[in-house]
């Protein structure tokens, strides 16, 4: 008798009578090559299927929000940037967001252009980078993530080139943005999003029809629309469960409201689906930037911002729509340079709360996937 | 089975297409071999900061005045500062000691937009590793200091820029200082001569009304 | 497990693209003011203030109500405030300037962000509060937006917040045997630094102190 007649019908189930065991608990993480960082699953096992689950985390927990209320306004900003690592753009608009709000400064139309621009750069960043390690681990290892990475890396590139780091970027302030363009940059941007289409259709080639990544990812992890507005989620995450909900539209903060754009909505809010909205996310943010930087004007690239930045007493929440979800910043001025009270509202963090109701009744390998599409980085989660 | 291959088959079809082409085009394979071969740094990266000086005597020709406005802009307090004195014990406007920790340094930048006297830049070296993890971190007022020649060869956009400004703050302060001494030394003047000139000077005024008078 | 009704397999066209949403309008806040006439509207910060008892009646109300529809909680963040003189100036019988010293009491607050998805309307302000610092009880949010969950716990870990009704009440970012709760504004970190790599200042000099205290203790 061959081996292979010996192994079990696909879709097996060993119950724990079968296995003649009790309930196990495995603790998955934190150092474990698909959690993404350093996080741990602590879950309890019936043979293969989760019963129970509990994420544990806080491993690169910093408290951001302590140090940020003892150092003034602007000295945050750069700290902003190691909060969801891969995103530095985002994490210092929604920053500069908020106070903007505190304290009213009016941001120059080249500005907002400006911020558009990086900010749907990262979003591009983000997403790339984030299939590539869905797809990591669903089993295709390396692979279609290091194209991901490679088509990330001329990004990064622009970025390096324009804030002068690659990731802590550092780049908005309050009231506009550190520093104009160099010389040929718009140039070099407009090349790269004018080829990304190309290696989005490449990159859907390879995944969207894959056999194996359907049979692995529909129907798993699936959050319906009631829950996912329930669990607060936000982003991706909320939109693949069919919510109609994208903060660019409905806050329109910024200058969102002059470019046309689609939201993609999913229809049955499990992993598949988050792939694919990620996936064609991306192409509406090509159009963004594209419409961007046709109309880029020239012009001033800072408001009026008071040279020592001292809000009235007051509070502000400013979010936006940050690749992950709603990134916000609540923030409490007692009318010193120092913030009060400095509070984050992570995307991924929140998203977190619906990873045991996702993941019970499926297997182990399943989820790796589900947090794998919850998108999650520790920097983040722990702040 | 043949929905099974399809997916897949057409997968395999461009994972050979990247093969193959990596060999001939660059942007399939961007990658370079690292210590043989040093990817290009642009002039705007930009790693750890240090001071510049002008002329050819570091200590004399150095920009910092030690106002200390980046130590306190530094978000992880990684610069510090002592201030220069003569025998006499009387201030000078330049750091004895300036040291930044460069293992707690994050590269933010912060301290070259306070500086107002455009004495501190970011450097974009980043092969700095070293054995000792305390002391080798810390580079100290003579590591720091670095000549305007090597900034334009860093980045010669933002340093003919500086120097510009820099020129045109000069030329602003030298007028400034001409004003200023044209005044005191009309005052001076004025001091010196005050009685003849205010004697002579109101007749001069209140002479044309007087043929006036007299016709 | 909910099974995929439509789209075959590998069909991107389930996803839907739509181009259309509502703009976020502000909440009228009066609706609230009306039904809970006794509850205090903060102007200043745009808030309603509950305490805790109140919590589970005006939260479910806010959310069913038609003209509110709160259906989505978006953050939670714990304040707190240390006792502390405040300055006010203020006009006398005179007609004169004066500032006026009054004590503010210790409190603390959770703020809640609301949101209408389905009316698109946001944000509502919410904070609950409390006149003790020592053992801050609030009520938990959970039950009725299971977003609340880890957010809560992360109230509870750094501001020793407690809710009650919270399903999994525990210590979320710090270790379980942390004594303190870091947020507070009267959080003290304790000594116990290592030698830093920071050759100068406090920093060193604690880690100086530090060195030789454990040094003492070791026989
Ligand atoms: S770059 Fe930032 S961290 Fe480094 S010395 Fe300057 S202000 Fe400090
Ligand atoms: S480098 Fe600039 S900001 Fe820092 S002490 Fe010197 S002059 Fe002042």
């Amino acid at each position: 008798m061959s081996p292979v007649q010996t192994m079990p019908p696909r879709g097996y189930h060993l119950s724990k009578d079968e296995l003649g065991a009790d309930i196990l608990e495995v603790a998955m993480g934190p150092h474990h090559p698909s959690t993404h960082g350093v996080f741990r699953m602590d879950l309890k096992l019936d043979g293969e299927t989760v019963v129970d689950l509990k994420p544990v985390f806080g491993y690169l927990h910093r408290n951001h929000e302590k140090i940020a209320e003892d150092i003034s306004y602007p000295m945050s900003m750069p700290f902003t940037d190691r909060l969801d690592y891969l995103c530095g753009m985002t994490n210092n608009w929604a920053y500069a967001l908020s106070a903007e709000k505190l304290i009213e400064i009016e941001v120059p139309e080249r500005a907002e252009y400006l911020r558009v621009i990086v900010g749907e750069l990262t979003r591009l960043v983000n997403h790339c980078l984030l299939i590539g390690f869905f797809i990591n681990d669903l089993g295709a290892l390396g692979t279609p993530l290091l194209y991901a990475l490679r088509e990330r890396e001329k990004i990064l590139d622009l970025f390096e080139v324009l804030s002068g780091a690659r990731m802590m970027v550092n780049y908005i302030r309050f009231g506009g943005v550190r520093c104009d363009l160099p010389e040929g940059w718009l140039g070099e941007c407009q090349r790269i999003v004018d080829a990304f289409p190309a290696f989005l259709d490449e990159y859907e080639t390879l995944l969207t029809e894959n056999e194996i990544i359907i049979a692995r990812a529909q129907n798993v992890g699936v959050v319906t629309r009631e829950e996912a507005i329930d669990f607060s989620l936000t982003g991706p995450m909320l939109r693949a469960s069919g919510v109609n909900y994208d903060i660019r539209k409905v806050d329109r903060y910024g200058i969102y409201d002059r470019f046309d754009f689609k939201i993609p909505i999913g229809g049955h809010g499990d992993c598949y689906d988050r792939f694919m909205v990620r996936m064609l996310e991306m192409r509406e943010s090509v159009k963004i930037l594209k419409q961007a930087i046709r109309d880029l004007p020239d012009g001033n690239i800072m408001g009026k911002a008071p040279k020592i930045f001292r809000p009235a007493p007051g509070e502000a929440y400013g979010r936006i729509e940050a690749p992950k979800g709603e990134l916000g910043f609540y923030l409490i001025s007692d009318g010193t340079p120092i913030p009060y009270r400095f509070k984050v509202r992570p995307p991924s963090f929140v998203n977190l709360t619906a990873l045991r109701h996702m993941c019970l009744g499926h297997k182990v390998a399943d989820a790796v996937i589900i947090l794998g599409s919850i998108d999650i980085v520790l920097g983040e989660v722990d702040r | 089975m043949s929905l099974l291959a399809k997916g897949i088959l057409k997968g395999m079809a461009v994972t050979a297409k990247n093969f193959f082409q990596s060999y001939y085009r660059k942007e399939r394979l961007p990658t370079v071999q690292y210590p043989e071969e040093k990817s290009t740094i642009t002039p705007f990266t930009r790693n750890f900061p240090f001071l510049l000086y002008d002329g050819d005597d570091a200590v004399d020709g150095m920009r910092c005045t030690a106002c200390t406005l980046c130590e306190r802009a530094c978000p992880p307090q990684c610069i510090y500062i002592i201030k220069d004195k003569d025998e006499k014990g009387k201030p000078i406007l330049r750091p004895r000691i300036f040291d930044i920790d460069t293992s707690v340094c994050m590269s933010c930048q912060l301290c070259v937009e306070v500086c107002p006297y455009e004495a501190i830049r970011m450097d974009s070296a980043f092969e700095l590793s070293n054995e000792n993890r305390f002391e080798g971190l810390l580079i100290n007022r003579g590591d720091l200091l670095k000549s305007n020649d090597y900034y334009h060869a860093l980045n010669p956009v933002e340093a003919r820029e500086t120097d510009d400004r820099i020129a045109a703050k000069n030329a602003l302060a030298e007028a400034k200082k001409k004003a200023r001494q044209k005044k005191t030394r009309l005052a001076a003047a004025k001091a010196k001569r005050p009685p003849s000139r205010l004697k002579k000077s109101p007749p001069a005024r209140e002479k044309p009304p007087q043929p006036e008078k007299s016709e | 497990m909910p099974q995929r009704e439509t789209g075959p397999i590998g069909d991107p066209t389930a996803i839907t693209i739509e181009t259309t949403i509502g703009y976020m309008g502000a909440i009228d806040h009066q609706g609230v003011i009306r039904r809970f006439p006794e509850l205090e509207w903060d102007d200043f910060s745009g808030s309603l203030i509950l305490s805790p008892e109140r919590v589970d009646e005006v939260v479910s109300w806010l959310k069913e109500d038609p003209a509110y529809r709160l259906d989505y909680l978006s953050c939670v963040s714990g304040v707190d405030y240390l006792e502390k003189e405040e300055k006010t100036r203020v006009r006398n019988e005179a007609g004169k300037m004066v500032v006026k010293t009054s004590l503010s009491p210790e409190k603390m607050e959770v703020v809640y962000h609301f949101y209408s998805m389905e009316k698109k309307t946001g944000p509502f302000i919410l904070k609950q509060r409390v006149h003790s610092r020592e053992n801050p009880v609030v009520t938990s949010l959970t039950p009725h937006y299971r977003g609340a969950e880890l957010m809560e716990r992360e109230v509870y870990d750094l501001f020793g917040i407690h809710f009650t009704g919270h399903p999994d009440l525990r210590r979320i970012l710090m270790w379980e045997a942390f004594q303190h709760h870091p947020m507070r504004k009267d959080y003290v970190p304790p000594n116990d630094y290592e030698y830093e790599p920071t050759p100068h200042g406090d920093v060193l000099q604690r880690a100086r102190e530090r060195r030789e205290e454990l040094e003492g203790q070791s026989p």
